[in-house]
């Protein structure tokens, strides 16, 4: 019972007050707030050891079990090796692989990484982000593009009218965006904006409303314990 | 002819061509000057407002801030300002009149005017503004007081709270209502109908449900909903007898996952299917976690992917790869910018707020598809305004559009 209800409680308390703290801009509210924002960062800093008793668990059966993709888990565990070793030994890989100076970026940029990433100037985990996670996740972000085309061609087909519109829509904004739309016709590309700024931007506004109210909704739900299926179990 | 000399003046007086034309450039001392702790705002700050005066609002005429612990000094120069600000509407509100008055918030006490480590105003400070050609001073306003502190209470956020009130009363109004009429009646939402399709083919192909809640963590509310309707399709799945598999991108969602999975499959009679294991985190980086997810899809390739809840820019890179091995597809995001990538790729998406919806939908229950109700009683309520509210603009009357300001 209280396994239930307690949760709830909690849950009705913080709603109500935070709330309330909204409309309050006094300090002590200020004041409050930060305090729980932290408490917030705490839990999820001791919730990533739960995360990684997860990740090794999970892996350690895909090879122990043998199954399809094995060898994944392997790496996961090679990978997860270094970075621990890296992490507590930080000069040991700029000993050997000095870090390049970087080229692309500006000192305002690399300066916001680091603050960002929480990252050392010229440590070895710096040198396994910029060397490894990086360029990994540009390549993965890359893939975008190609997906676009892929997914584009499936969905312009003009198999019925709102398709049909969807590919009219689709070909202004794309002539719209290059020099070639503005010199095939000069009127491609201010039938473009029209299509951003009027029915584009209308859709948009109705879709946020319905956000904003479902929003609401669901939020007082939660905080009147109406919805509870986050909790598990019946409602 | 003395007629047209009488003529000729009268026209030079009326159009101000007078003496007066050439005092024009003569600058003119502060006038209404006044100190006061600044409204709405936590404490730590002092407002200064004076009147515009046409002489002086030019931007090479500075004005001087000077301040002092005593009325009777010694003055310290605090600030020189420039490009004047007028018309402060969180603060002073929407009036026009607003607009007449110059303000300056001041939260430090300076020693001088190049002082790098100024203190914070700690009691009452004395003020006295001064109009200057850049290099002297020309003109002293009287001396003012004020001491900050912190409001209890934001009024310019009074329009927030009423609104809130009036949902929430409307919200509890038609759940009030549904508990007496049960048979509310809510639009089909096919996404949803297809989510008993989607497990039953996964069962007869005897391939996993794959589902994911999305990138946020269990702060944001599409995570909350993302769960709520996770736990209906876990049931669904464990009277089917099929599998789900759920890849996190955060801890905390991961174990209250486990939980949900865990009381609907002790809810559907069975607990001995339920296999903590298939709900497990990947990391919490975007594209390591989607090169992941679609690894996964490769290998096991389920029969049915579930996206629900917010999406960034991995959302192509998850539904086209889904896309690719077959499976039929439900997406439910709030995300704005992603809609238009899960409608292209899925079989079915529920837009927007048809994700909050999704929990009421699927349990039926009067206290949820009440709220639904009030929901669309409010939007309708809304719509009305915005009617109205357009209505009014284009009359040149602002007063609607006024009272739903944000600041």
């Amino acid at each position: 019972m209280i396994k239930r209800q307690l949760p709830l409680l909690i849950a009705f308390a913080m709603g109500v007050i935070f709330i309330i703290q909204f409309f309050i801009p006094h300090q002590i509210s200020q004041d409050l707030l930060t305090w729980v924002n932290k408490w917030l960062m705490i839990i999820g800093g001791i919730s990533l050891l739960l995360g990684i008793y997860s990740l090794l668990n999970f892996h350690y059966l895909q090879i122990f079990r043998n199954k399809p993709g094995w060898g994944f888990s392997l790496i996961m565990f090679f990978s997860f090796l270094i970075s621990v070793v890296v992490g507590f030994t930080p000069s040991l890989i700029n000993v050997i692989l000095p870090l390049p100076e970087s080229s692309v970026q500006s000192a305002e940029q690399v300066k916001e990484w680091y603050r960002i990433t929480g990252l050392k100037d010229g440590s070895s985990l710096d040198w396994i982000f910029r060397h490894g996670i990086t360029p990994l996740s540009a390549t993965m972000f890359s893939i975008i593009g190609f997906f676009i085309a892929s997914a584009a061609f499936r969905a312009f087909r003009a198999r019925s009218l709102e398709a049909t519109l969807l590919l009219l829509a689709a070909v202004f904004i794309m002539l719209g965006q290059t020099p070639l739309g503005g010199m095939l016709w000069s009127g491609i590309p201010d039938i473009m904006t029209w299509i951003l700024s009027t029915p584009n931007t209308a859709a948009k506004r109705a879709i946020l409303f319905g956000i904003a109210m479902g929003s609401i909704s669901f939020s007082l739900k939660i905080i009147f314990g109406i919805e509870r299926a986050y909790l598990g179990g019946k409602n | 002819m003395p007629w047209f000399r009488i003529l000729f003046l009268g026209l030079i007086s009326l159009l101000g061509f007078n003496n007066d034309i050439f005092a024009q450039n003569t600058l003119v001392s502060p006038q209404d000057f006044t100190a006061f702790d600044t409204p709405n705002d936590a404490g730590g700050s002092v407002s200064l407002t004076w009147r515009v005066v046409p002489e002086n609002n030019k931007p090479e005429v500075p004005y001087l801030i000077l301040a002092a612990t005593a009325p009777d000094g010694p003055w310290f120069e605090q600030t020189t300002l420039v490009n004047l600000k007028s018309d402060y509407p969180q603060y002073f509100g929407l009036s026009a009149s607003n607009k007449l008055w110059s303000y300056c918030e001041i939260t430090d006490f300076k020693q001088s005017l190049t002082d790098d480590n100024p203190k914070p105003i700690t009691a009452t400070t004395y003020f006295k503004l001064a109009v200057t050609d850049g290099s002297k001073t020309l003109g002293f306003s009287s001396v003012v007081s004020a001491m900050h502190q912190g409001n209890w209470f934001d009024a310019s956020k009074i329009n927030i709270l009423i609104f809130v009130v009036i949902f929430s009363f409307v919200i509890m109004f038609f759940i009030s209502l549904a508990r007496k009429n049960p048979d509310l009646f809510i639009r089909r939402i096919p996404g949803l109908d297809a989510i008993e399709e989607a497990i039953g083919r996964a069962t007869e192909m005897g391939k996993p449900i794959l589902y994911l809640n999305g990138l946020d963590g269990m702060g944001s509310l599409s995570t909350i909903a993302a769960t709520s309707i996770l736990g209906k399709v876990a049931r669904k799945v464990a009277n089917y007898d099929s599998q789900i598999k759920v890849p996190c991108r955060d801890p905390i969602v991961m174990s209250v996952c486990q939980e949900v999975v865990r009381e609907a499959y002790l809810e559907a009679g069975r607990p001995d299917a339920y296999n903590q294991d298939n709900i497990f985190f990947i990391t919490d980086d975007q594209f390591a976690y989607a090169a992941a997810v679609d690894g996964l899809m490769v290998r096991h390739k389920p029969a049915a992917n579930l996206y629900m809840g917010y999406y960034y820019a991995e959302s192509l890179l998850l539904a086209e790869t889904g896309a690719a091995i077959g499976a039929i597809q439900i997406a439910g995001t709030d995300s704005i910018t992603q809609l238009p990538f899960f409608i292209t790729t899925c079989d079915y998406t529920l837009m927007g707020e048809e994700l909050y919806a999704a929990s009421a939908y699927l349990s039926r229950e009067p206290l949820q598809t009440g709220s639904l109700k009030g929901q669309d009683f409010t939007k309708g309520l809304i719509i009305l305004i915005l009617i109205l509210g357009s209505l009014a603009s284009t009359a040149g009357i602002t007063f609607l559009v006024n009272l739903f300001k944000t600041f």
